[in-house]
Order: structure tokens, then C-alpha cells, then sequence
């Protein structure tokens, strides 16, 4: 069933290993000015109770993804092909706990996507407040999770809420289930909706740029919150950001995005070590770095992301590649290479 | 809570006293003074006027004090519920105003709900399903709304009524049934006759409801919170209704203060045309009269009216929206 | 009701959360080449609503500046053999089935019908009478200063064409069509004029200056707009002297239509004000000194300028309307002047409505020059809205 290179210990996800595995995802907008095709072909997974981070520039198809994954792309957005293969460990219909389900075969609002939806699969968004429907109390919208994936007799489910509050660290508990978002700071609000995303201990965890809003300080409160949670319970995360920082803070694996492509995937060590695409290369060198480079201009990455409706043949980053080769890398689509069982890379220079 | 309602509710106070400045700025603008109308209607009735009731008059609206103290004399008769008489209907205008006030209040008001009935479902559907023939429809229907004057509607459906159906029209009863007594005969009778006002009046305000409603729904649903909804694994209608809807009828709760005065305008022109017992006929009436103490009375009344109408409103956004409801 | 296409893929929508950003990226490529309004001129052009309804407009008020040309009558020349008569069409065909290719109308004489108490107008089939172009009429002044008595069409005495029927008075309803279309489609734009420049400048000083002054005049706002709409204009138009020359008039009733827009207005200037204010090109040309006015006519207007635009032309067919209700109630536009809401007082009586319908095609005049401006309106707003800050 796997064909696909990217598939790390050449195991199928029936080995018990991987929780997502995302197949050549192709996920595209119409729209009146023309196609703009936000996941061009990623390929990636991510094994069982491990936190794999997802890096790249804004607009690069990172939130696409996750939205694809959940199956809860906009109107205006289709997924065009590809293989989203999920190892349930709940689904109990036809599947036996182990047999991977394509999601993209489920129909998006059927009752076994939104089965996994919240309680298999859950996700963390950006913006806590704007996340969180400001009309209704965080109880309940925690327990609209509750009720609908785990109990649905109201008051033991309310006993559950409180107890998922407490757990993510909210004070008082029984009094902030019944309190509404705008009473709340920032960093109670993406508690709370951490809250709501754990509450049914899904398998994986999708956190779209939870502390992307925060200031620095609430920021590291929520990554050590994540942290505990998921050594406590298993829970493998899919954390997209655009901070390498919190990534060499947080991931045990890493897959970098370029314009709706998997460019480079590797366990953290590696890629922060011996980064091998170019692109990856230029990301870590524009990180302004204590001490190493004192009057020293900060080195951007030469050019902009280019116009998303404009498809480029060939590897999407060579206009603004350092290592350009010309006649292939602007005809020719570069395959993904497997330079050891860690660390894949889509670049002609290997 | 409380400290909002209670600034609304001062705050309705000062600008209903700022409304009576107004109103009376407008009286003693107004070219010929009411002294002269008086009088004119007056010889209208046939009655002959001397010495002691051009006196009579003009102790009675102070005519021969300053401005204030006509203004004070004015505005507390408001209060008392003496507005002076009208010499053509030979009655305190009190009591032509009262009879008429209760049906205006109740033709307005079911104008608007009528408006809210329609208006609101099909503003979802329109949202949730963009560009479909059913919108296009819609916004079709709207748009007359707009653009059609209420008046030529009315006097179109007349017309149609008439011509078609051989209806009486206009006034609110059939001539049969004027003076009859209730009976259901009696109440299908005003009900056929009540349709078309109630019909007019509401489609003008259908269009910019229906365009809110949809504007809104579509704003809302693009919303993150939207999205956690569905990422929750809740079912679509549920996400659209319960997060969605909510969400979006708040900004229509704070504008249903601001389409009453189209509302009770809308009344007024199409009870004009239709001739029906609301304050309107009366206070088209004066004015065609130049009787300006008269008329500026009613405007008052009717923007008494319309304060009002905007305190209920604000009552129920704070009732349903926690923000306000909790500070 | 189903809920089946909310989250069906395929729709044209753009989702914000994505594409904010690709869109503008795509567009900030165009906006190297064009300037910004040649940009909105060219989406402009793409809504076809749009641009139908700018070609619908420009012919109104063509047929209002040609009104004498394309007029065969007078408009207050009463007839009273003329009374209340039907609209005509013209024939081609005669009484013995003969087919002719100039159309052509018959002679009529009003008969008294005594059962109903209404003129009837019978036709005298012995004489045809062929429509004519460019005919000679009654004399008047092209374009306000060229003497001449040519009009488009007509028919020589004593048959008459009345494309739309006559009124109580035996007079032409279409010729009175296109003298009222003088009216009520310029006065709109001198209240919308008169809109733009109060409107505008109180919106701009009330949110530049802030503190007490905005605070007066919002609640100044709030006040106007506690008074039901169309009875306070009623009021205020029963104030003006009976004895008011039609030009004085006409200025006054625009100058309460402008009551119709003026608040929305200076609300939405004041919050686009407000915006700019804080925006860093404000303090940057504080910071280099630049006087206050400076900043408000150099800066601030010119970005809110075309949203003055477009809601100054939203604000138009709400004039219209006004100020056709207004003359219908007999507030507004008095004879000998006429417009369009005044025609359709004659239309007011219902027992005469029912029999002479078409006195009510004013309305669709009204109608189509509202929904026009809508339309432009419309159009003016999405092609501006991209780029607006």
C-alpha cells in the first residue's frame, strides 16, 4: 500500500509504528483569479506518541494541510488526489484497531470523519480568541467535545470538563468552565482550547501555530504544557510553526514545507546539524544567532515566495536557490532522496 | 449589566428632551404662526372669533411669553397628556392621538416581525448556499425591496386587489363590516385588508435584513471559531445554527433599533395611501394644514416612539450577548 | 432546508484564512504596472451588472437633457379633449387589413359615456394619420441655448400620439415623463454634492480631532437619527413658504435629501479617519511636521476618497426615492414644476387608478434609475474594496 519513499522504516502503518501517514496530498483552491494550488505533492507521516514539526514561510501550505488532514477545507479549496492514511486505534466499524483508513475516502461530513474528528484526530488553532465562539461559555463548547465523542449524560460529562481544565492548568477549574473567553487572558484561552482538543485523548494532535499569538513568556508555559501532555499521554503532535526555535525545542522530527512541498524531513538533530536542502540551509542561516555574528548583516533569504497563481516547473525553490543548477533544476522535478533512515530530501544535489 | 441598562435608559431620557427642543425649534420656525392657523381653522368650523378667544388662545399656548416658557408650557403639556386641541376635529388632539397610537404601535410592530420571519431564514440560506438560484432569487427580491417606493407598491396591490379579486380596499374595513359587530367574518375582513400594509411595509425592510443576514452568516462562517466547531466533529447544521447564526444575528439585534424608523415611516406613507387609523393620515394631514404645532406633536410622538423602540433593543442585546451582560 | 452545499468543495469563495495572502501577492505584481485607478476601473468593467446599469444611467440623463427633443407635447398643455386616454399604440395594419409600413394612428373625439360618467375616445378610421420624424412642434431651446422647434416624432394635427396615455388634465404622460426626469434624476445629485461636502468634512474633523468635538457630533448623529425618516422630511418640507419660487424650492428639497445621507456618511468617514489616524503614515507626516489640515487633505481624504465615492452613490436612489415620496404627498416638488413622484400624485386616486392604470408608469422610471445606481453602486464597491485600507 506504500509506495511512497517517504515512508520512513520502509514499514506500512500496519506495523504499529505510524499514526498519519500523508501520501503525494494534492489540495487545491479555485478561485476567480485562477488555481493556486497550496499543497503541491506533500508526503510525510508521523509515528505513534511523537511530535513531528512542520516548518516553512506563511503561505507555504502548512495550515492547508492540517486542514486537509481533518477534512475541513474551506469552499472555495478540493482535494485533488492523494492518500491520507490513518491508523485508528478507536474505529471499531469495519476496521480492525491497526488497519489504517484513507481519510480521504470517508465523505467530509459523514459520521465516521467526524467520529475521528475531535476525538481521534484533534487540532490546536493559532488565534485562542478568535477560536473560540465568544457566545457561548468555554464549558460549553469543552463539553459540545465531551458529550458528543465520550459521555453523553451531561453532568458526568460536565465532571470530565472540569477535570480536563484542571489538568491543562486552568485555576479554579469549576468556576472557569462557566466563564466566557473574553474573561480569560490569551494564554487561559489556548489552555482552554487545548482543553477541548485533548479532552477525548485523541490520537493525534494537530497544533496550527498554537503559540504563534502569545507573548514569549505564555509561550513557553503552553510548550511545557504540551510537552507534559503528550509524555503523559501518548499523544503524537503535528506541530506546525514557523519558529525553528520551538521546533528544536519540541520535535523529535522534523518536515520542512516549500510552497505546498515536503522539501526536506528529518529526525531534529539532523536537520539542525547537517541540513542538506538549500532551503533549509537558508532558514537556519537568517536566524539572527547570539554572539556568532556581531556586525554582521543578517542574511535573508535572497527573493520573495513567488505569485501562487504562476505554477513553476521544476523544484518550486530555484529562482531563489543559492545552489541553482541550471537546465535541471528549473525542468526537472526532483525526487525524493533518501540519505539515511532519518532524513529524506527532495533537492537535485543528492 | 444593570449600569449599562441604566445608562441607555438616561440616555433615552436626554434625547427625548433634546428631541422636544428640536420639535419646537421646528414650530417656531416655521413661517405664519399658529396663532393664525388656529384662527383660520377656527373660521373653518364656522365659528366667529373675538376678542376673548384669540385671548383664550393665546394664554393657552403662551403665545404672549417668550420662547422658553412656550417651550415649558409645550413640553409639559407632553407630560400631562395635553396637547392641545384641534379646533378642526373639535376635540383634544389627546384623544385623536391615543386611538391611533395603540394601532401604530401594533402595525409597526408586526411589520417587523414579519420582516424578521422572512427575512432571517432566507438570509441562511442565501449564506449557506452562495450563488445558487435560490440566492440569486433572493437578492432579487431584495433589490425590489429597495428600489420599488412603498407607496406605488401599495398602490399597485390595490389596484391588482380590486381589479382582480373586486375587493374593497383601503381603510380597514370593508363598508359593510364598519360598524358590525367582531365576528370572525368581521376579523378575516380586516385580515384581507390589513395584508397589504402589513405586506408593504415589510417587504421594504426584507432587502436590507436579508443582505445583513447573509453578509454577516458569510463573515461569521469564515471565522476560526467556525472551523474549531467542525474540528470538534459536530455536524454541519449544528455548526452553522448554533455557532454560526448566533454569532451573526448580533450585529442585525444591534441594527433592529435602526430599521424602526424606516418601519414606522414605512407605516406612515402606506397608511396615508391607505387610509388607515394610525397616526399617519392625521399627521399628513396637519402638515398639508401647515398646522405645525400639531404636526411637530406627532413627530415628536413618533420619535418618541422610536427611542423607545431603541431601549427595547438594546435591552435584548444585552440580554443576549454575554459581553454586555457580564460587565 | 439543507444544509448539503455550506462546506461542499467547488464554490467560488475565497477562504480568508488562506489567500489573504496569495491574493494580495498575485495583485501586488499588477500594481506595479497600473495605477490604482485605471485597477478599479478595470474591475469595474468585469461586473456586467455594473456596467449595464452606467449605460442605462447616461441614457436617463441624456433622455433628460434631450427631454424637449424626444417630447411630441408640452407637458402642461391640458386638452380637454384628451382626458384620460389609454396609451396608443400605432397601427400597421388598417381597417381593411392592409399592411402599411409606416405605422399610423387615427383621429379621436371623446364621447361622455353617462353610465359611468367617463370619457370614452372613439377613433375615426377615415383618416390616417403617419407617424413622422423630426417633426415641427412647439418651439424651445436645445440644450438650454440653441432656438429651434424640431422633435423627434409626432404626428400632425388633430390626431395625437400618446405613447403612454394621458392624465386627468388631457395631458401627454410621456412628455411629462421626460420633463419630470429633470428633476428627480439631477436632484439627487445636488444633494448627493451637498452630502459629500458636509458629510465628508464633519466625518473628517469629528474623527481627527477626537475628544469632546466627536463626541457632540456623534451624538448630534444619533439624534437626527432618532426621528422617523420620512416624517421628519415631510415636516421640514412643510416648512418652506408656499410662496417659493420652483428653483428655491428644488433647492431646499435637495438640501433635505442631503439629510438622507449625510449621517451615514460622516460615520463612515469618521471611522476611516479614525483607522488613518493611527496608521504610521499619519505620524510619520506629524513627525516631519506637517500641519494638520495637510494631513487631512493631503493624506487621509485621498485614501477615503473613493470610499466617499461609492457611498455617496449608494446613498442617490435613497434621494430618489425620498424625494419622489415626498412630492407624492404633496411636500415636494409643487406645479407647475413636475417630477416623477409628482406625476404619480395624479395616480393617488384610487377609483380613477383603477381605470386609467397606466398613470402608475412613472413608478418604473423611478424603479430602474434606483436599481441602476444600486447596481453602479455596487460595482463601485467591489471594484474598489481589494486594495481599500
Amino acid at each position: 500500500m506504500n509506495e511512497s519513499p517517504n515512508n520512513l522504516q520502509a514499514a506500512s502503518p500496519e506495523c504499529n509504528n505510524l499514526v498519519l501517514q500523508v501520501e503525494n496530498l494534492h489540495t487545491y483552491f479555485y478561485t476567480t483569479e485562477g488555481i493556486v494550488k497550496a499543497v503541491n505533492g506533500a508526503s510525510f507521516s508521523v509515528k505513534k506518541g511523537q511530535v513531528l514539526g512542520m516548518v516553512g514561510e506563511s503561505g507555504c501550505g502548512k495550515s492547508v494541510i492540517a486542514q486537509s488532514i481533518l477534512r475541513i477545507v474551506p469552499p472555495a479549496g478540493k482535494i485533488v488526489s492523494g492518500q491520507i492514511l490513518y491508523s485508528s486505534s478507536k474505529l471499531n466499524q469495519s476496521n480492525t484497531p491497526g488497519n489504517p483508513v484513507d481519510l480521504l475516502q470517508l465523505d467530509s461530513r459523514g459520521k465516521e470523519m467526524r467520529k475521528i474528528r475531535g476525538s481521534e484526530i484533534s487540532m490546536v488553532f493559532q488565534e485562542p480568541m478568535t477560536s473560540l465562539d465568544p457566545v457561548y461559555t468555554i464549558g460549553e463548547q469543552l463539553l459540545e467535545a465531551i458529550t458528543l465523542h465520550q459521555e453523553p449524560n451531561p453532568q458526568k460529562a460536565r465532571v470530565l470538563g472540569i477535570d480536563v481544565l484542571r489538568r491543562v492548568g486552568i485555576p479554579h477549574p469549576e468556576r472557569s468552565i462557566d466563564m466566557y473567553p473574553h474573561q480569560m487572558s490569551g494564554g487561559m484561552r489556548q489552555r482552554a482550547m487545548i482543553a477541548i482538543a485533548i479532552s477525548c485523548h485523541p490520537n493525534l494532535l494537530i497544533a496550527d501555530e498554537p503559540t504563534t499569538a502569545l507573548d514569549v513568556t505564555t509561550e513557553a508555559q503552553i510548550l511545557d504544557l504540551m510537552r507534559k501532555l503528550q509524555e503523559e499521554l501518548g499523544t503524537a503532535i503535528l506541530f506546525i510553526t514557523h519558529n525553528l526555535g520551538v521546533v528544536a525545542e519540541m520535535c523529535q522530527d522534523v518536515a520542512v514545507m516549500y510552497l505546498g512541498k515536503v522539501v526536506e524531513y528529518a529526525d531534529v538533530d539532523s536537520l539542525f546539524f547537517e541540513p542538506k536542502h538549500p532551503y533549509t540551509r537558508a532558514l537556519l542561516n537568517s536566524i539572527p544567532q547570539y554572539g556568532k555574528q556581531r556586525k554582521q548583516r543578517l542574511q535573508p533569504i535572497r527573493g520573495s515566495v513567488p505569485d501562487p497563481y504562476h505554477n513553476l516547473k521544476g523544484c518550486p525553490f530555484w529562482p531563489r536557490c543559492e545552489q541553482f543548477i541550471p537546465e535541471v533544476c528549473d525542468v526537472i522535478e526532483p525526487a525524493n532522496r533518501v540519505i539515511s533512515s532519518t532524513h529524506e530530501v527532495r533537492c537535485h544535489l543528492y | 449589566m444593570l449600569s449599562f441598562l441604566i445608562r441607555r435608559f438616561l440616555y433615552a431620557i436626554v434625547t427625548i428632551f433634546l428631541i422636544s427642543v428640536i420639535g419646537f425649534t421646528i414650530i417656531e420656525i416655521s413661517p405664519g404662526s399658529y396663532l393664525e392657523v388656529k384662527i383660520m381653522q377656527l373660521e373653518q368650523q364656522g365659528t366667529t372669533t373675538n376678542e376673548e378667544i384669540i385671548e383664550s388662545i393665546k394664554r393657552r399656548y403662551g403665545l404672549d411669553k417668550p420662547a422658553h416658557e412656550r417651550y415649558f408650557i409645550w413640553a409639559s403639556g407632553f407630560i400631562r397628556g395635553d396637547f392641545g386641541e384641534s379646533f378642526e376635529y373639535n376635540q383634544p388632539v389627546s384623544e385623536l392621538i391615543w386611538d391611533r397610537l395603540g394601532f401604530t404601535v401594533v402595525l409597526s410592530t408586526a411589520a417587523l416581525l414579519l420582516t424578521w420571519l422572512i427575512a432571517i431564514p432566507i438570509g441562511i440560506y442565501s449564506a449557506t448556499h452562495q450563488y445558487s438560484l435560490g440566492d440569486n432569487f433572493a437578492t432579487l427580491i431584495g433589490l425590489s425591496g429597495v428600489s420599488i417606493p412603498n407607496f406605488s407598491l401599495a398602490l399597485v396591490l390595490m389596484v391588482l386587489m380590486a381589479r382582480g379579486f373586486g375587493q374593497e380596499v383601503g381603510g380597514l374595513y370593508s363598508s359593510q363590516y364598519i360598524d358590525a359587530p367582531m365576528s370572525w367574518d368581521k376579523l378575516l375582513d380586516l385580515a384581507k385588508h390589513l395584508w397589504i400594509p402589513l405586506f408593504v411595509i415589510a417587504f421594504g425592510g426584507l432587502a436590507g435584513l436579508m443582505r445583513m443576514m447573509r453578509g454577516n452568516l458569510l463573515d461569521v462562517l469564515n471565522m476560526q471559531y467556525i472551523q474549531a466547531a467542525r474540528a470538534r466533529g459536530l455536524p454541519e447544521e449544528k455548526v452553522i445554527l448554533k455557532h454560526g447564526v448566533r454569532n451573526a444575528i448580533q450585529p442585525l439585534v444591534m441594527l433592529l433599533g435602526m430599521s424602526l424608523p424606516n418601519i414606522i415611516s414605512g407605516a406612515t406613507v402606506v397608511s396615508i395611501v391607505l387610509n388607515l387609523p394610525t397616526v399617519g393620515p392625521l399627521y399628513f394631514h396637519s402638515l398639508l394644514t401647515r398646522d405645525m404645532y400639531l404636526s411637530v406633536t406627532f413627530l415628536v410622538f413618533l420619535a418618541i416612539m422610536l427611542v423607545i423602540g431603541n431601549l427595547l433593543a438594546d435591552l435584548m442585546l444585552a440580554w443576549i450577548d454575554p459581553r454586555i451582560r457580564l460587565d | 432546508m439543507s444544509l448539503k452545499n455550506a462546506v461542499e468543495p467547488g464554490g467560488a469563495a475565497t477562504p480568508s484564512v488562506v489567500l489573504g495572502q496569495t491574493k494580495e501577492m498575485s495583485e501586488k505584481t499588477e500594481v506595479g504596472r497600473l495605477s490604482l485607478g485605471q485597477l478599479m476601473f478595470r474591475r469595474f468593467l468585469r461586473n456586467r451588472m455594473a456596467v449595464m446599469s452606467s449605460v442605462v444611467l447616461i441614457c436617463m440623463y441624456l433622455m433628460a437633457i434631450f427631454a424637449d427633443f424626444l417630447a411630441p407635447y408640452e407637458y402642461n398643455h391640458r386638452s380637454e379633449f384628451d382626458i384620460l386616454k389609454a396609451p396608443q399604440t400605432p397601427y400597421f395594419i388598417d381597417e381593411f387589413g392592409k399592411f402599411s409600413l409606416r405605422p399610423f394612428v387615427y383621429a379621436t373625439t371623446p364621447v361622455l359615456d353617462t353610465n359611468t360618467f367617463r370619457y370614452i375616445h372613439k377613433e375615426d378610421t377615415s383618416q390616417k394619420y403617419y407617424i413622422k420624424l423630426f417633426v415641427h412642434g412647439y418651439p424651445y431651446k436645445l440644450l438650454g441655448f440653441i432656438p429651434t422647434d424640431i422633435h423627434l416624432f409626432g404626428v400632425d394635427e388633430p390626431a395625437k400620439l400618446f405613447i403612454f396615455g394621458t392624465d386627468s388634465n388631457g395631458r401627454d404622460l410621456y412628455s411629462r415623463i421626460l420633463a419630470g426626469s429633470r428633476i428627480s434624476m439631477t436632484m439627487g445629485l445636488v444633494g448627493v454634492f451637498i452630502t459629500i461636502i458636509m458629510g465628508a468634512s464633519l466625518g473628517t474633523v469629528s474623527g481627527y480631532y477626537g475628544g469632546i468635538v466627536d463626541t457632540l457630533m456623534q451624538r448630534g448623529i444619533e439624534l437626527l437619527m432618532s426621528f422617523p425618516t420620512v416624517p421628519l422630511w415631510a415636516a421640514l418640507a412643510a416648512i418652506f413658504p408656499q410662496d417659493w419660487s420652483p428653483v428655491q424650492r428644488y433647492f431646499a428639497i435637495s438640501l433635505i435629501l442631503s439629510l438622507v445621507g449625510w449621517t451615514g456618511l460622516a460615520r463612515q468617514v469618521r471611522a476611516k479617519v479614525l483607522s488613518y489616524r493611527e496608521m504610521d503614515f499619519a505620524s510619520s507626516a506629524k513627525a516631519i511636521g506637517a500641519t494638520d489640515s495637510r494631513i487631512i487633505f493631503y493624506h487621509m481624504l485621498p485614501n477615503a476618497f473613493s470610499h466617499i465615492i461609492i457611498v455617496a452613490t449608494l446613498s442617490i436612489p435613497g434621494m430618489i426615492l425620498t424625494e419622489t415620496s415626498l412630492s407624492f404627498l404633496g411636500l415636494g416638488i409643487l406645479p407647475p414644476a413636475t417630477s416623477w413622484g409628482a406625476l404619480l400624485r395624479d395616480a393617488q386616486d384610487v377609483s380613477v387608478l383603477l381605470n386609467s392604470t397606466w398613470l402608475l408608469i412613472p413608478t418604473i422610471f423611478v424603479i430602474i434609475a434606483v436599481l441602476a445606481f444600486n447596481f453602479v453602486g455596487d460595482g463601485l464597491r467591489d471594484a474598489a474594496d481589494p486594495f481599500a485600507i
